[in-house]
């Protein structure tokens, strides 16, 4: 599998990453040489395993569907580079 | 006494506990080291008047009897802890001005224990790198060097920060995080000793993810003693961390007989690589050798799938953390690119991910979303989970065989020089984390413990991996192997 610089444009559109047009050749390459080095992987008889999905046995533990925490909106919208209102602020995304 | 910042956590409690010394003084000895060393760049946001504070509280504390251990004792903390009303940024430029409203559940343990946070210690951007030189507070030095060669040395990765300000004296001890060898890989660089526990036995709560199966909080200290006391303040169930275990934690320091005698260690064939410098090889030999004669059993084992861990690793972590710093969007927190005339969302998005985020992280991000995107997902993210899986078995079938823990190096070289690796492709630096990512694949807790110096002056350490939940067993292990080793030296001050 390689990636040219079309694949590693729209890799960064997937990450949300801004990647000016002259960067995406480099880009490509670095992430070509990080696949070349998954590949090995192909090595591995898988046939049968299963994929971890927890490294500990231990099942998600489950509580009472109550709400545990809130009333903080002054505390939630501390960080926030634009609060107004109660709310975060963000460009227009309706027209 | 000026030299009140060299102690360790152990001798400290007995001082204070003896009345001899305050937790003051501790605290401004350490704030005094820390204004000295500005040219090792490991303290990036100080916080003397929390510690004072913090200090004088524990002082009365420990005069009204019955204090805990960790009462008094002044520590750094890694940045990706949040600590409340403190800056707390991962050492990323897009959590630049974040100043949580929270606590991690770990650093508030530590408060509650009567511990003093004498500030944040520098890493690498959200823990990604080996050599603490993608942070944007820039490198830290390390405090050793190559005899009379003044050519700066990496501190190793992530925490960095860490492990320069512990072997520096500038702390007590700092908390660490691993997610492939980010305490043991800097802990070996530095000679001190560095753990990382069995997956859950720390809450991840309020420690910024990155790879989230994988991110485990440790005790980084100046002895093996250091570490038994300061897990046991750090350790424990949580609610808010689903993963946490719910187990009881043990008196780590209790299990600390030095007595190995019978204990069988395991000794993994495929952990000599080709190309691993003699000194490494004699080290591990050394090792073996004092744990043999301290009366454990030695047993050659085989760790197949070893090989493997590295690229499974470079697609697992990568893959957690594309999901996990997705969050980092310019909407709720941190840094927000300013964005032209006719910029919409995704264009804020996009801008504001891009100065955010430097080239490091950029490619992780990246490569976790190519590895998760449709077509992909079955051939890689699957494939690694599988071959996870595996790594694992190799762990268990050699404990079922009666293997109580396995010697092996830490890391592939000493500590390296600051820059030395930049023309490497990122494949190279990734190559610093062989000896201990396997262990994070399975979740095993594991410890660095520092054992010789190699030719040039530099320390080099041994890692001990061991059964999981199992951190006392390890930890005596490591007490005989610290014990046996008598590493004693320190970096010449030079800062």
């Amino acid at each position: 599998m390689s990636i040219d610089t079309q694949t590693a444009a729209r890799v960064a559109k997937l990450a949300r990453i801004a990647v000016p047009q002259e960067d995406l050749p480099k880009l490509a390459s670095e992430l070509n040489g990080i696949i070349a080095f998954m590949e090995q992987l192909n090595e591995v008889d898988v046939e049968g395993v299963e994929p971890m999905t927890s490294v500990t046995p231990q099942r998600l533990k489950r509580r009472e569907d109550v709400v545990t925490d809130g009333s903080q909106q002054k505390a939630v919208l501390k960080n926030a580079p634009d609060a107004r209102e109660g709310f975060f602020a963000v460009p227009k995304v309706v027209e | 006494m000026s030299d009140l910042n060299k102690l360790g956590i152990s001798e400290a409690r007995d001082a204070l506990r003896k009345g001899g010394v305050t937790s003051v003084e501790l605290t401004n000895a350490c704030l005094g080291a820390i204004e000295d060393a500005g040219a090792l760049n490991a303290f990036v946001h100080n916080t003397p008047e929390i510690a004072r504070a913090q200090a004088a509280a524990a002082d009365t504390r420990i005069k009204a009897g019955d204090a805990p251990d960790m009462c008094g004792i002044p520590l750094g903390i890694k940045d990706l802890f949040c600590t409340k009303g403190v800056p707390s940024q991962a050492a990323s430029r897009i959590l630049e001005g974040f100043k949580p409203e929270y606590e991690s559940t770990i650093t508030q343990q530590l408060w509650d224990a009567g511990s003093v946070m004498l500030g944040k210690l520098n890493m690498d951007e959200f823990a990604m790198g080996s050599s603490n030189e993608t942070s944007i507070y820039g490198d830290v030095v390390n405090p050793w060097r190559r005899g009379n060669d003044d050519t700066p040395l990496t501190p190793g990765g992530s925490s960095g920060g860490s492990a320069s300000a512990v072997a520096a004296d500038l702390c007590m001890a700092a908390t660490g995080t691993d997610t492939g060898g980010s305490i043991r890989q800097p802990a070996a660089f530095v000679g001190i000793t560095g753990l990382k526990p069995t997956y859950g036995r720390c809450s991840r709560w309020g420690v910024v993810a990155f790879a989230s199966s994988l991110d485990q909080a440790g005790p980084m200290t100046k002895s093996v003693r250091d570490a038994a006391i300061m897990l046991g303040a750090m350790a424990g169930h949580d609610v808010k961390d689903s993963t946490s275990a719910e187990l009881a934690v043990p008196d780590f320091e209790a299990a600390l007989t030095g007595d190995i005698r019978g204990k069988k260690i395991g000794i993994p064939k495929e952990y000599r690589m080709e190309g691993m410098p003699q000194e490494i090889e004699q080290l591990w030999a050394d090792g073996t050798a004092m744990l043999k004669d301290a009366g454990a059993e030695i047993v050659d084992i085989t760790l197949p799938h070893t090989k493997y861990a590295l690229p499974a690793y470079y697609v697992v972590a990568p893959a957690e953390a594309s999901s996990n710093l997705a969050r980092y969007d310019g909407v709720r927190f941190g840094h927000r690119a300013k964005i032209g005339q006719g910029d919409g969302i995704t264009e804020m998005y996009e801008k504001t991910r891009a100065e955010g985020f430097g080239p490091e992280v950029q490619r992780r991000v990246m490569i976790g979303t190519y590895v998760l995107s449709a077509g992909f997902y079955d051939a890689y993210y699957n494939r690694a989970r599988k071959v996870r899986s595996l790594i694992k078995k190799d762990f268990e079938d050699v404990f079922a065989q009666g293997v109580d823990a396995i010697l092996t190096p830490a890391t592939p070289s000493a500590a390296f020089g600051l820059g030395e690796m930049a023309d490497a492709d990122p494949v190279q630096m990734y190559l610093n984390d062989v000896f201990t990512v396997t262990v994070n694949l399975a979740g095993l807790p594991g410890i660095a413990v520092p054992a010789g110096l190699d030719k040039q002056g530099l320390p080099l350490g041994l890692q001990l991996i061991g059964r999981p939940w199992e951190e006392g067993d390890l930890l005596n292990t490591a007490y005989a192997l610290e014990q046996a080793a008598g590493f004693v030296a320190k970096p010449a001050k030079w800062w």
